[in-house]
């Protein structure tokens, strides 16, 4: 079914993909013409297939639960706020603060993603296959953000216990964020996370970084990095 | 919040639908900034004659228009709505002091290319007033504002042009204003109100003097502490920056026929080919600059 941006209103559209009818069946939607229009596809609740054809603006797909969306295009500021589960996969790249505060599913970036990707992530998978901007996963609490290219400043910075797996360069790493080992069983998640990117890069060419859990508590000797 | 939109024109394709361009931009941008707008639009004459944009305040058209003329040669003056377009052959250092004795008026840019046009209202209504639509150009930058540090005037209204074909508009605020406007007005520099971009805009005036406009955004970024997405156009170009904390938003579109430049990528969605264009956004503390 195609909604026509053009010809609908953005509130009427976001209506109907929120009420979805279970017993009528339609699954499957294709929104045309999204001209950058802010809060397309959020608070979904259903388990259907939204394509959207082009550049979105503000917080696209945000507070999303079950539903699986495919941007075909550019999305701006803050894609899949506060997602709980489902899948949000942008084509092209993500303005700053992609995924942010999260709770769980899954977000793939196929381009680049900018400043505060994962900010406060709190259980969400967000994979980037280009780089990250400056203080990605600020402050992030769980779930694991991957990113295939490079990463910008105060990366992680007040991290707690979210894994980052970087491929290429770090720029600086953020207070309290430290390279980890990376044991088999972080092997065996990168690929797993990977593979359902469609990525087929091997996880040995990826560092982990994580909390070194210095400033959980306060303490006086850390003062400075507060 | 504010937005802000500019088009550099690579090519003549769209020189005639410059205005039409920019003013669906400035529409668009009206949830951003309801308070007041304004552009800036370069045409270039290719001649020795000076354009003076004047926003009347009030005063009547025909009584400015004699009075002025008593007092220097002029080669055209046009009315549009409440402002003035002055072109004369007269050197802006004989006849800005002319302009400043009258109480009323304000000159609000000047310039061989430039024409400024700004005021107190809605994005839609402005464009409507000054008849954008129907300008044509090779570059133009526009502004679309909310109030949030000096007061609803004409005067508070982006751009600000500070020097000849000059001009700046700005989103986010300035936190050293006062003390940067205290230091530049000791070098000479004049400012018409309170608002803190007029001294971003007056700062690169006073280094554009002895720095391109690339150099001058550079040095900026350790002179200008605040929070800022800028637009500054001269009569050749513009140039972006944002500040290296990059709170404010901007988007930019590349085609081989035009550089478009806005907060959000809704005010870009109309122009031609804007699908197929390059689109990305600015990294924090580059300067990305287009001139001819």
């Amino acid at each position: 079914m195609i909604l026509d941006l053009k010809k609908l209103k953005l509130r009427s559209v976001n209506e109907k993909l929120q009420n979805i009818d279970r017993k009528k069946n339609k699954r499957d939607f294709i929104i045309s013409n999204p001209e950058g229009n802010h809060a397309i596809c959020a608070g979904l609740t259903e388990n259907i297939d939204v394509t959207i054809k082009g550049h979105v603006g503000y917080y696209c797909a945000g507070m999303n639960q079950n539903a699986n969306i495919i941007v075909d295009g550019n999305v701006g500021t803050g894609v899949a706020e506060n997602m709980m589960s489902g899948k949000v996969h942008v084509k092209g790249n993500a303005s700053q603060s992609a995924g942010a505060t999260a709770h769980g599913g899954i977000l793939i970036i196929d381009g680049d993603a900018s400043s505060r990707c994962g900010i406060s992530m709190k259980g969400i998978d967000i994979i980037v296959k280009g780089s990250v901007g400056h203080m990605s996963a600020f402050m992030a609490q769980s779930g694991n953000l991957v990113v295939c290219g490079d990463a910008g400043e105060a990366l992680g910075d007040s991290l707690y216990e979210t894994d980052i797996y970087v491929k290429g360069k770090v720029k600086s790493l953020g207070a309290d964020c430290e390279e980890k080992k990376m044991s088999k069983k972080h092997k065996t998640k990168l690929k797993e996370l990977l593979k359902k990117a469609g990525s087929n890069i091997k996880p040995e060419q990826f560092k982990r970084y994580g909390s070194a859990r210095k400033l959980y508590n306060f303490n006086i000797d850390n003062v400075s990095n507060y | 919040m504010c937005g802000i939109v500019g088009i550099y024109l690579k090519s003549k394709k769209f020189e005639k639908s410059l205005g039409g361009m920019l003013s669906k931009m400035l529409v668009s941008m009206e949830s951003r900034g309801p308070d007041s707008a304004g552009f800036a639009i370069y045409n270039s004459d290719k001649n020795k004659i000076y354009k003076y944009s004047i926003c009347l305040n009030g005063m009547s058209f025909e009584k400015f228009k004699k009075e002025i003329k008593n007092k220097v040669k002029i080669t055209n003056i046009e009315k549009n709505s409440d402002h003035v377009i002055l072109k004369s052959i007269e050197k802006p250092n004989k006849i800005i002091p002319i302009l400043e004795d009258f109480s009323t008026i304000s000159l609000v840019g000047y310039g061989k290319s430039i024409e400024i046009f700004k005021q107190v209202g809605s994005p839609s209504k402005i464009v409507k007033k000054f008849n954008l639509d129907n300008f044509s150009g090779t570059h133009a930058i526009g502004h679309t504002r909310m109030a949030t540090e000096s007061a609803i005037t004409t005067d508070g209204s982006h751009p600000y042009s500070t020097g000849e074909d000059e001009c700046l508009v700005h989103n986010g605020s300035l936190s050293n204003h006062n003390n940067l406007r205290r230091k530049l007005k000791k070098n000479g520099s004049k400012f018409s109100s309170d608002n803190d971009t007029e001294v971003a805009a007056g700062y690169i005036s006073d280094s554009l003097k002895k720095r391109n406009l690339k150099q001058t955004l550079n040095k900026g970024l350790n002179e200008l502490d605040g929070f800022y997405t800028f637009i500054a156009g001269t009569h050749s170009g513009f140039a972006v920056l944002r500040d290296e904390i990059a709170c404010k938003p901007a988007v930019i579109a590349e085609t081989k026929d035009y550089v478009a430049i806005s907060s959000e990528f809704q005010a870009m969605a109309h122009l031609p080919n804007v699908n197929n264009a390059k689109i990305f956004e600015p990294e924090p503390g580059i300067v990305y600059s287009w001139e001819k």
